[in-house]
């Protein structure tokens, strides 16, 4: 149990991931007028029909749901690109560079703004298709790293979140077992667990 | 014609003067969520925050009141409702935090001073008061011996009931800019010596707590 404690605490939750992604710039074509919004979190604006606009995605999404604009999607999000991407995925180990939060956009734009969307399905069944690709990536490395520091590229914000708290504790306990040779006395400080020394010869039992 | 680095300094002062609080905020409470131990309470930012959300709470009463177009009205509302939600959840991150590790955060002078004045008498009440409820529940009913809160019985050298937090978690983490090994603890030059910028690392929290602490790393 020690150890897991804050599991909740320290992880995010998707609704919270989601919250960070709207917060990313999409462009709209507006088909109203309306001022330059002076928002706390930044200033956007002011809004002519037919011009295109940067504005975060909340604010896109809020807009489209009034009627009152359409969503660009973003170049990525193109078949051709989409389907390049794919393909790379399929060929090489490494992540494909995508943007960080390329699963919550997407999944926000079918949701909100599907027939901006050239190709809805096909580009919906690529980005399906490629976070199988990427998963399975993801599964296959964990079986992989041992090192006490373990980096990624161009991984993204929910494959980041869903390995956190098991290759987390699974280095931890790496590193814990690495250290105890040298120095056998750090874990003494581990929270929920005062009574160290009792389970110490247990561990001495199976030399690494 | 702009090379390639001056590009990048170009694209470092655009970040520098476009970031917002809210973006710092945001920052803040990732790194709070992420990370083991309680950081230093951001109080010039929270201050300002919440002056900015006293003014926006203003602005939209006004606009309601001056039929000012609903839809502008309601946007206003929407970011006002954003900010308001990175606020409450980076206060109450803290909070859980300072209930999870009270009497270690109560005795160690280095945390109780990254706490807010109404963080530490949350701690202090809250130490109060738990401390009270366990005396009476549980612990002036054992033997003589076994009565405090922080030890298990009187022959413990060191409190061994108080939880510390574990600076040994692994936690996920991403550069700002390239960091060389002289923005890591010396004491920790075999393990770490430099880090990509903006490379997906998962690394011991304790290993870039320095980097942290100066702002060169964020948590993710």
């Amino acid at each position: 149990m020690a150890g897991q404690s804050d599991l909740n605490m320290s992880l995010f939750s998707p609704e919270e991931i989601e919250f960070m992604a709207e917060d990313e710039l999409v462009e709209i074509v507006p088909n109203l007028r309306m001022d330059s919004l002076n928002f706390i979190c930044g200033d956007y604006g002011p809004f002519h029909p037919q011009l295109a606009a940067q504005v975060p995605l909340w604010l896109a999404v809020a807009l489209k749901k009034r009627g009152k604009c359409t969503i660009r999607p973003p170049q990525w999000m193109s078949t051709e690109s989409l389907a390049q991407v794919l393909e790379l995925e399929r060929d090489s180990h490494a992540f494909q560079p995508l943007p960080f939060h390329y699963l919550e956009i997407s999944r926000l734009l079918f949701d909100h703004a599907r027939e901006d969307i050239p190709d809805m399905y096909m580009v919906r069944s690529l980005i399906e298709d490629i976070r199988d690709v990427r998963f399975h990536k993801v599964e296959t490395n964990l079986e992989k790293f041992t090192a006490s520091t373990v980096t990624w590229k161009n991984m993204s914000a929910m494959e980041v979140n869903i390995i956190r708290a098991f290759a987390g504790r699974a280095l931890q306990a790496f590193y814990k077992h690495d250290n105890e040779q040298q120095a056998p006395d750090t874990d003494r400080m581990l929270d929920k667990q005062p009574q160290i020394p009792a389970d110490r010869p247990k561990h001495n039992l199976k030399p690494r | 014609m702009a090379t390639e680095e001056s590009a990048s300094v170009m694209d470092d002062y655009e970040t520098l003067i476009s970031t917002t609080d809210v973006e710092l905020l945001k920052r803040a409470w990732r790194n709070e969520k992420a990370a083991p131990e309680i950081l230093q309470f951001e109080s010039s930012l929270v201050q300002r925050i919440k002056e900015q959300i006293e003014l926006a709470e203003q602005n939209v009463e006004i606009s309601e009141a001056n039929n000012i177009d609903p839809l502008t009205v309601s946007l206003y509302q929407m970011d006002l409702d954003r900010t308001q939600f990175l606020l409450r959840s980076y206060l109450r991150v803290r909070l859980q935090k300072i209930e999870k590790y009270l009497f270690y955060v109560l005795k160690t002078d280095e945390y109780l001073n990254r706490l807010s004045k109404q963080e530490q008498m949350f701690a202090r009440r809250c130490t109060d008061d738990l401390g009270s409820h366990l005396d009476e529940t549980v612990l002036a009913k054992l033997p003589d011996n076994y009565q405090s809160i922080l030890k298990q019985s009187i022959t413990s050298e060191e409190d061994d009931m108080v939880p510390v937090p574990r600076l040994d978690t692994f936690v996920i983490c991403k550069a700002k800019q390239y960091l060389s090994g002289l923005d890591f603890e010396p004491e920790y030059s075999m393990e770490i010596t430099e880090m990509e910028r903006d490379l997906l690392t998962f690394v011991c929290y304790k290993f870039i707590k320095k980097p942290l602490e100066n702002g060169k790393i964020d948590l993710v």
